[in-house]
């Protein structure tokens, strides 16, 4: 979230597309209810289900699933034609007058530079024009044609209300109401955010989708702002803080990078990491690239990593590409790969199209799967009859289930989605011989570590090196490794401006990441989480809930990144002199007597920067302005298009009628393989789209028995109209089959998922909650991902599980 | 004394993760004025946060006894925390039946390994896992790292062990988790975030 839980109180107008906070985040949708309630807020929701989130809002709005970015970018096109921007925001603080390559184009639904055989684009034309002096041109009168505001405008002048409606069946009048309302909160004193969750994600395009909905909210003036922002309503406890932490195949911590194999040249690693600002005067904070680079070296590696090996950089593992999760399948699958570790991960439920990722686990010589519960991955190789239907004596991987505690069983944080770390304390034993997972990290890491030191091996030196300052090795505590990404003083940290002033002391924690150094005085684990644990002690353990404020910041609550800020993008709630756009909810505004921001927040910006110096909010970005033009961020386009879900009722998209390759995300991650396994509309004519329900945590609550009663047996949705055609009734049993494998459950007739009008013709939607497996106290059933197609997002490879085929058919009863 | 429940857990707690009632050896008016003895006055009190979505709710969780040394801490009940700035006391069914959880009949209890072609489970020390797993991480790391790559660029990568971590796991086991995972050179390295 930009914005964060509370601060949704503050919101004028909410809209939900994308996600269905009611039902997956019961807790956090109160504060809508509370804007509704003391804000007279109203809600939107847009969705292919009229949800418990639509049924308390103030208008609804269908849509087919997989189309969001059609309606947003009707949105667009809308606000742009209508002149319901913020001017002064989009002036100042977005690239709207950047002048673009004159090579950049998009033809047939094809942006330059694109590669058919790869799948794939060279985005080399995607980018700036720039001055000798390496500035952008700009044009602030907003008249060049290649300015990012005229091609924007023509780009989304092809989303009329009809082609909306065409594309995502969602009636025109409909899309106009919603357009009508959102267009309001243009006005300083107007704010809307966006809620978005899974919904978002889930597609081949769903970065683009969320890019499309950040685009909205940057025309409205809505980021910055108490009440606004894009906000990402992340699915687990804390999926945030891993992400933060950067356990993913190509991040480090704190969302620094991998080097790609051909990264021999260290410096020139991280240069291209430091980008120096594209305008003047702008901060480009991550110029500091190589003080949060070194600084987790030193943690790591400690006096091993020194200036003359550059840090260990060649230690880090190179990558010849993305190991992300379904690659690892791929690979898997094609017996590339001998061992896997599932730590609380249960992917032959989480991944997609299951008989794939079975041939994969029983392609491996060994897995272990380290968790709390008995995971369906853990019995792969299992005989569970209809729900598991293998051969054990054909299965040769060896399994280890290593047992660990759950969340009552020891201390430590997690990252809400308001980016808010906070502490939990142990209540009692683990049952058994259960052991904490760092327990068990540290168990295999020291034997590995000891067979190295006696027998020799592969490049042992970063294993013999890594740092182990642990008062117990074979436990190394919550508070040490806290303390460890934090950050500390390795030598005494003076003031750049003053060298006799003394910062930090030697061995002391770090109070910030202001205070790190890229000549290796300081180590730091993570550089956002620096200030989590300074020498004031453990911050995330704060408990004071006061709001002095009244608008719901409680910064002495807990500790959240960055630097206990909880807004993000704070300064551009203030009109370009340092006044707050609405000063009835202040964040952040510019304090001319003492040459200071300041406010019920911690100002997203250099703290003293004049209003005067020009200097955008935008301080990650070297051009310290927002981007509509994505430039090379982004692997399908610079701007968001509306291509169709791999799997999609349409034999074309209906804005590139005549070019197939243009279909579907012409990006979208595919492996040679599996294009055969795609099906197709004549067999699998209806949509189908998978959900959570609020009686269940995706594959855990099975085994809880309170969730098991209330939320028994597997179901699937089907809508009135679609239920009289194929003579099914509640309470029948179904077969649901895609190209995949097929999965059987209990009928759900209903009105809340209506059949649309998409194309001239009758498009039906199969809602498939997918909590169910063959482990656990409730009624055995069958894995959803049993049916899912195995394609990502062509950003963050995502897989798409909330829009592909499907077939229905009654079935007799069984019992 | 004269104190509310919540009024005397705030006095009690000055920060600290626990609080016993017993312990200290008074409870509020309130309680004491019960016919019966309220139920959670003698157990012990921990903050917690909920484990399923991001919201993060806080929780208090209830444990019998007063952790002294042997008394067996079991978790008794669960509920919303009142201070916490999000929930504010509420819990949504899921993390109103937080206790199933902890207390769910399949936890798993002791280290179990399968052997290849095996129909069943057989229960093994936590020595013998780590010693047999660091075994086969280091026989497969051995025979598969890859140093440098066809053109000679130095990688130090190993691509044929891979591992998903866990998105509920707390940052200081995510944390040490990636120390681990890249020290070995892994790059088939994921979480949740993706799924
Ligand atoms: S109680 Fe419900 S809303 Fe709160 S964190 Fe847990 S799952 Fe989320």
């Amino acid at each position: 979230m930009t914005n964060h839980w509370v601060d949704i109180k503050n919101a004028d107008l909410i809209l939900i597309m994308g996600g269905n906070a009611a039902e997956a985040h019961p807790c956090g949708f109160k504060w809508v209810t509370e804007a509704k309630a003391y804000r007279k807020a109203r809600l939107i929701v847009v969705d292919p289900r009229f949800t418990r989130s639509a049924a308390v809002a103030d208008y609804y709005a269908p849509i087919r699933a997989g189309s969001d970015i059609a309606f947003l970018a009707g949105l667009i096109n809308y606000l742009l034609s209508h002149d319901k921007i913020h001017h002064d925001y989009v002036r100042s603080y977005t690239d709207f007058s950047f002048l673009v390559k004159a090579d950049f184009g998009f033809e047939n639904g094809i942006f330059t530079g694109y590669d058919p055989e790869k799948h794939s684009y060279d985005k080399a034309s995607w980018g700036y024009q720039l001055g000798d002096d390496g500035f952008v041109l700009t044009d602030p009168t907003l008249q060049d044609p290649r300015c990012v505001y005229q091609l924007m405008k023509a780009h989304y002048a092809r989303y009329t209300p009809e082609m909306v409606s065409t594309i995502c069946g969602t009636p025109q009048d409909a899309f106009l109401k919603v357009c009508e309302m959102i267009a309001e909160t243009s006005a300083s004193d107007r704010v809307m955010t966006i809620m978005y969750a899974l919904g978002w994600t889930q597609h081949s395009q769903g970065s683009q989708m969320i890019r499309t909905g950040a685009m909205v909210q940057l025309l409205l003036g809505n980021i910055g702002k108490p009440g606004g922002g894009m906000n990402a309503l992340r699915g687990h406890s804390n999926i945030q803080g891993l992400t933060d932490l950067g356990l993913l195949s190509n991040l480090l911590p704190g969302y620094m990078t991998l080097a790609g194999e051909k990264e021999q040249d260290f410096a020139a690693y991280l240069d291209k990491r430091s980008p120096k600002p594209l305008r003047p005067g702008q901060l480009s904070y991550m110029q500091n690239y190589p003080k949060f680079f070194v600084s987790t070296m030193k943690a790591w590696f400690g006096d091993a990593a020194t200036a003359e090996n550059n840090w260990a950089y060649d230690w880090l593992p190179k990558l010849d590409k993305t190991h992300d999760i379904l690659q690892v399948f791929e690979d898997m699958n094609a017996g590339k790969m001998n061992g896997y570790i599932c730590q609380g991960f249960n992917p032959l439920a989480s991944a997609p199209c299951k008989i794939k990722v079975s041939g994969a686990l029983s392609k491996l010589k060994f897995m272990v799967v380290i968790d709390p519960l008995a995971t369906e991955t853990s019995e792969f190789w299992q005989d569970h009859g209809e729900y598991n239907d293998v051969d054990p004596t054909k299965i040769a991987t060896e399994v280890f289930r290593l047992p660990s505690t759950c969340f009552a069983e020891e201390d430590g944080s997690l990252v809400s989605s308001s980016r808010v770390l906070q502490w939990h304390w142990k209540a009692a034993n683990p049952p058994g011989e259960a052991r904490a997972d760092q327990e068990i990290i540290a168990g295999l890491f020291l034997k590995l570590r000891e067979l190295y030191a006696k027998d020799g091996g592969a490049f042992p030196d970063p294993i013999l090196n890594l740092t182990w300052r642990y008062k117990q090795p074979h436990f190394p505590s919550p508070e040490e490794l806290a303390r460890e990404f934090n950050g500390r003083a390795l030598a005494d940290v003076t003031d750049p401006k003053d060298a006799t002033k003394v910062l930090v002391k030697k061995g002391e924690q770090l109070n910030g990441f202001a205070e790190l150094r890229a000549d290796g005085s300081t180590a730091c684990g993570c550089w956002i989480f620096a200030g989590a644990w300074s020498e004031k002690g453990n911050l995330m353990a704060r408990r004071d809930n006061s709001d002095p404020y009244g608008i719901g910041q409680t910064l002495d609550w807990a500790w959240a990144w960055p630097a206990n800020r909880r807004v993000l993008y704070n300064r551009a709630s203030c009109d370009p002199a340092g006044k707050p756009y609405d000063p009835s909810r202040m964040l952040v505004a510019w304090d001319g007597v003492n040459g200071r921001w300041g406010g019920s927040d911690i100002p997203d910006f250099k703290p003293d920067s004049n209003p005067t110096d020009g200097m955008g909010p935008f301080i990650m970005n070297p051009e310290g302005v927002a981007r509509f033009f994505a430039v090379d961020k982004m692997a399908d386009g610079p701007f968001p298009e509306h291509y169709e879900p791999m799997e999609s009722p349409l034999a074309n998209n209906p804005m590139h009628p005549d070019n197939p390759l243009a279909r579907a995300n012409p990006a979208a991650r595919v492996f040679k393989g599996d294009w055969d396994s795609f099906g197709k509309p004549d067999q699998f004519p209806y949509v189908a789209t998978t959900y959570r329900l609020t009686e269940h945590f995706h594959y855990w609550t099975k085994h809880c028995r309170s969730s098991s009663v209330i939320q028994p047996e597997q179901f699937v949705e089907i809508g009135e109209t679609l239920a009289a055609e194929r003579g099914i009734r509640s309470g029948d049993h179904v077969r649901v089959r895609s190209n995949r494998g097929h999965i059987v459950a209990v009928a759900v007739v209903t009105k809340r998922l209506r059949s649309l009008s998409v194309e001239g013709k009758q498009v039906h939607t199969v809602g498939i909650p997918i909590h169910w497996g063959f482990m656990g106290v409730a009624r055995n059933g069958y894995l959803t991902n049993t049916l899912t197609p195995f394609v990502g997002d062509a950003n963050t490879q995502t897989p798409e599980f909330k829009a592909f085929l499907v077939n229905v058919e009654k079935i007799q009863t069984i019992v | 004394m004269n104190l509310s429940r919540r009024q005397f857990f705030k006095v009690c707690a000055a920060g600290a993760g626990t609080t016993s009632l017993a312990l200290l050896g008074f409870s509020p008016d309130a309680a004491l004025a019960e016919v019966r003895a309220f139920k959670l006055a003698n157990a012990t009190e921990t903050r917690n946060t909920c484990p399923y979505c991001s919201v993060g709710c806080g929780i208090l969780i209830y444990t019998l006894g007063d952790r002294s040394k042997n008394a067996h801490a079991e978790v008794i009940h669960i509920e919303g925390d009142p201070d916490h700035p999000v929930n504010r006391g509420t819990l949504c069914p899921k993390g109103a039946g937080l206790l199933d959880f902890v207390q769910s009949e399949n936890r798993l209890k002791y280290p179990e390994y399968r052997a290849p072609n095996s129909r069943e489970w057989q229960r093994i020390t936590w020595d013998d896992a780590f010693t047999r797993i660091a075994r086969l991480m280091k026989e497969d790391r051995d025979a598969n790292f890859v140093a440098t790559n066809e053109a000679g660029q130095t990688v130090n990568r190993w691509l044929s062990t891979g591992m998903l971590a866990a998105s509920a796991s707390s940052n200081e086991t995510g944390y040490l988790t990636h120390k681990f995972a890249r020290s070995l050179g892994m790059l088939a390295f994921d979480n949740q975030a993706r799924v």
